[in-house]
């Protein structure tokens, strides 16, 4: 045991040793995948290898290089070998769309400490945005201009749908913002649902939405005149986007407005008594956790090329509270894991145990009630995890760590603007 | 030169009258206390001054402005920040953060230019931690800098308190209770600092306290307050000879007895 111990020690002083065995575990489990191109498990294999690196000792640029290489060129290109090759992309996607998602509403929930509830609205309002002007649906009710619009429209409507689905958090925000706590969540709740029977029901007396019936055959996005249809082109579409929310999140984590947000979430009054307007604050965690949401939105709507008011049900807005809670509030790294863990259990694992189940009870005369299925009990399982976490692990599966200054730089720097503030106080005595 | 002029004020809730009739004025860079027994009103009279409640009646006026009317986070750009007798610190921020958030009134670094990394917003990040680290040396918690605020010892976090404010760089500094709980060798460590912020950082300082030592060491004048009314006012030597302020803190009949 000890030695095994300071085995895993040796291995933690050394960066060589971190490298070579992250390559190892990187190629074995790769080789796996490429060995047995339909197990699930291999992928997921796969996969993990982002979590270890994240918890190597190495420099942080290197790690952002290693992980953008292997999620966008070694993941893909060894599944595009399987024949569950669009199935693995697929939920590359949906991971990235939700991991963007999960990370808008850890701004809110998380940094700025405002429940919400209905968070799935604003993906709602960002897939509409495209679904409504990239099918026919725009004309008709719009009086001019030619729908639907090209496939090349896509990458400015990812823009505009942040922008709407910002201007929709400040709408929801206004007026939200008198109450605090559970009513809080409970209006939050009534905005998601209002949104949802709103889009369900605008076909009359214009018809904007189409109702019930939803919006099909929305145009799929071109990129310089190539057709996206695919989901492994998704992904890459989804990645990028994804990319960009971790940059704009952690930028602003730890700026101006990410501080004015933690000290809302910590002590409103005291956070006013330092001079931080309370209304615009809230606002801007509002509006930016909106935009994230709206942005992937649009993606959603171009993969799916139908949307209708189904896909964004109150158990949505559940989901994606789930994914930042398991993972962890106001932790960065904890939101994208949970929401990873959440889609993965929910679209692979779930299905696959089902699956064997089903196996197992044709096979050996065991017999399942379908109603026990795996699968049937989501509601069930992600209840139950949600309750372990509570009672075990409350700050998630990566608690959220405030970032560390360097004191001895600090110290440093504050000695030397002394030295130069006593100079030129001198030098003005002298003159 | 009167910095803070408080005329006429009045505080209702409901029918409970917390504070009537409160005339003050409070000279620039003097420090004052504001003393009394427990419920005589003392802290609604500081949550009026910083808007956390607005007053029924009368007016409140810094450099001649009146502050009546105008939000908290107004009322701290204005030039008054405090501290609080139960402790409200960003408890799960670190010690430079809850700095860096006294400082968010005066720092020009907006959020778009921290996206597009320009870099006078660095400079001005990089500035401000460097000052952070300077007031947390002034108020003795350089060691603790990384350190998660809500777990400092509660001196500490009354200290931290004070150095929150003090960032914010105000003219008028309210303490309220700054003392309490402190042992005798914190308390005199936290009368120094009184005294050197006064001189050093040119604020006017005003004290709710309950410690009478404190009070009469460093105050330049005293206000007592008791159910709601100013019932003396004047220098240290005269309110602790003052008939109806015995009476307030002993009850009828003290004086002649003792």
């Amino acid at each position: 045991m000890t030695s095994l111990s300071a085995f895993f020690e040796k291995i933690a002083q050394s960066k060589k040793n971190q490298i070579i065995l992250f390559l190892t575990y990187v190629i074995v489990t790769g080789a796996g995948l490429f060995l047995l191109p339909d197990s699930t498990i291999a992928f997921l294999l796969l996969l993990f290898s982002i979590l270890i690196l994240y918890y190597l000792n190495l420099n942080l640029r290197a790690k952002w290089v290693t992980g953008i290489v292997i999620l966008a060129v070694v993941v893909p290109f060894i599944a595009s070998f399987s024949d569950s090759y669009q199935t693995y992309m697929e939920v590359g996607t949906l991971v990235g769309i939700y991991c963007a998602m999960a990370l808008g509403l850890n701004i809110v929930v998380g940094f700025a400490g405002l429940l919400d509830l209905g968070f799935i609205a604003f993906f709602a309002v960002g897939a509409y945005t495209y679904a409504i002007f990239a099918s026919d649906q725009a004309s008709k009710f719009m009086p001019f201009g030619h729908y639907p619009l090209s496939g090349g429209t896509f990458w400015i409507f990812i823009f505009i749908a942040a922008i709407v689905a910002a201007i929709f958090g400040i709408l929801l925000g206004v007026p939200v913002l008198r109450v605090r706590g559970d009513y809080l969540a409970i209006v939050t709740l009534g905005f998601g649902e209002i949104i949802r029977i709103l889009l369900n029901n605008m076909d009359h007396p214009i018809n904007i939405t189409n109702g019930s019936m939803g919006i099909a055959s929305i145009t799929p996005p071109s990129f310089f005149g190539i057709s996206i249809g695919s989901s492994n082109q998704f992904y890459y579409i989804a990645f990028a986007i994804f990319l960009l929310v971790i940059y704009v999140v952690r930028k602003l984590e730890y700026s101006k407005l990410g501080r004015a947000w933690k000290a809302v979430r910590d002590n409103e009054i005291a956070a006013q008594s330092m001079g931080i307007p309370l209304v615009k604050t809230k606002l801007a965690a509002f509006a930016i956790g909106a935009s994230f949401s709206g942005m992937m939105g649009v993606v959603f709507a171009a993969k799916q090329m139908f949307v209708d008011a189904t896909s964004f049900t109150y158990l949505e807005s559940t989901m994606v509270l789930v994914m930042v809670i398991l993972g962890g509030m106001g932790s960065v790294p904890g939101v994208i894991l949970g929401a990873a863990v959440v889609i993965i259990l929910r679209t692979q694992v779930l299905t696959n145990i089902s699956n064997w189940l089903s196996a197992m009870s044709s096979n050996y005369g065991i017999s399942i009630p379908p109603a026990l299925s795996p699968e049937k009990m989501q509601l069930l399982i992600f209840g139950i995890l949600l309750i372990v976490f509570a009672l075990y692990r409350t700050q998630g599966l990566i608690p959220h760590k405030n970032r560390k200054v360097d004191v001895a730089k600090l110290k440093k720097e504050s000695e030397q603007a002394a030295l130069t503030r006593k100079k030129t106080a001198s030098g003005g005595a002298d003159s | 030169m009167n910095i803070l002029e408080v005329k006429h004020l009045t505080k209702e809730f409901g029918g409970l009258t917390a504070t009537s009739d409160i005339n003050m004025t409070i000279k620039k860079n003097s420090i004052t206390a504001v003393i009394g027994p427990n419920g005589a009103g003392k802290t609604t009279f500081f949550n009026m001054i910083t808007a956390v409640y607005h007053p029924t009646s009368g007016d409140i006026l810094l450099n001649g402005k009146s502050l009546v009317g105008l939000k908290p986070h107004q009322v701290s750009q204005f030039g008054i920040t405090r501290t609080f007798q139960n402790i409200r610190l960003f408890e799960n921020m670190t010690v430079l953060e809850n700095v860096l958030v006294g400082m968010h009134q005066n720092l020009k670094s907006h959020w778009i230019g921290t996206l597009l990394q320009l870099p006078h917003i660095r400079k001005i990040e990089e500035n401000a931690r460097t000052t952070a680290y300077d007031i947390l040396n002034y108020v003795g918690l350089e060691n603790y800098v990384n350190e998660n605020a809500g777990n400092l010892a509660y001196g500490a976090q009354r200290r931290l308190e004070i150095g929150r404010a003090i960032a914010a760089k105000p003219k008028v500094l309210l303490l309220d209770e700054p003392a309490a709980g402190m042992n005798p060798k914190e308390t005199e460590r936290l009368t120094n600092l009184i005294h050197d912020m006064r001189t050093k950082l040119d604020v006017t300082i005003i004290l709710i306290e309950h410690d009478m030592n404190l009070v009469m060491k460093i105050s330049d004048s005293i206000y007592v307050l008791d159910h709601g009314e100013l019932i003396a006012s004047g220098k240290p030597n005269e309110i602790r000879n003052n008939k109806k302020v015995i009476e307030a803190y002993l009850g009828k009949g003290a004086v002649s007895n003792g």
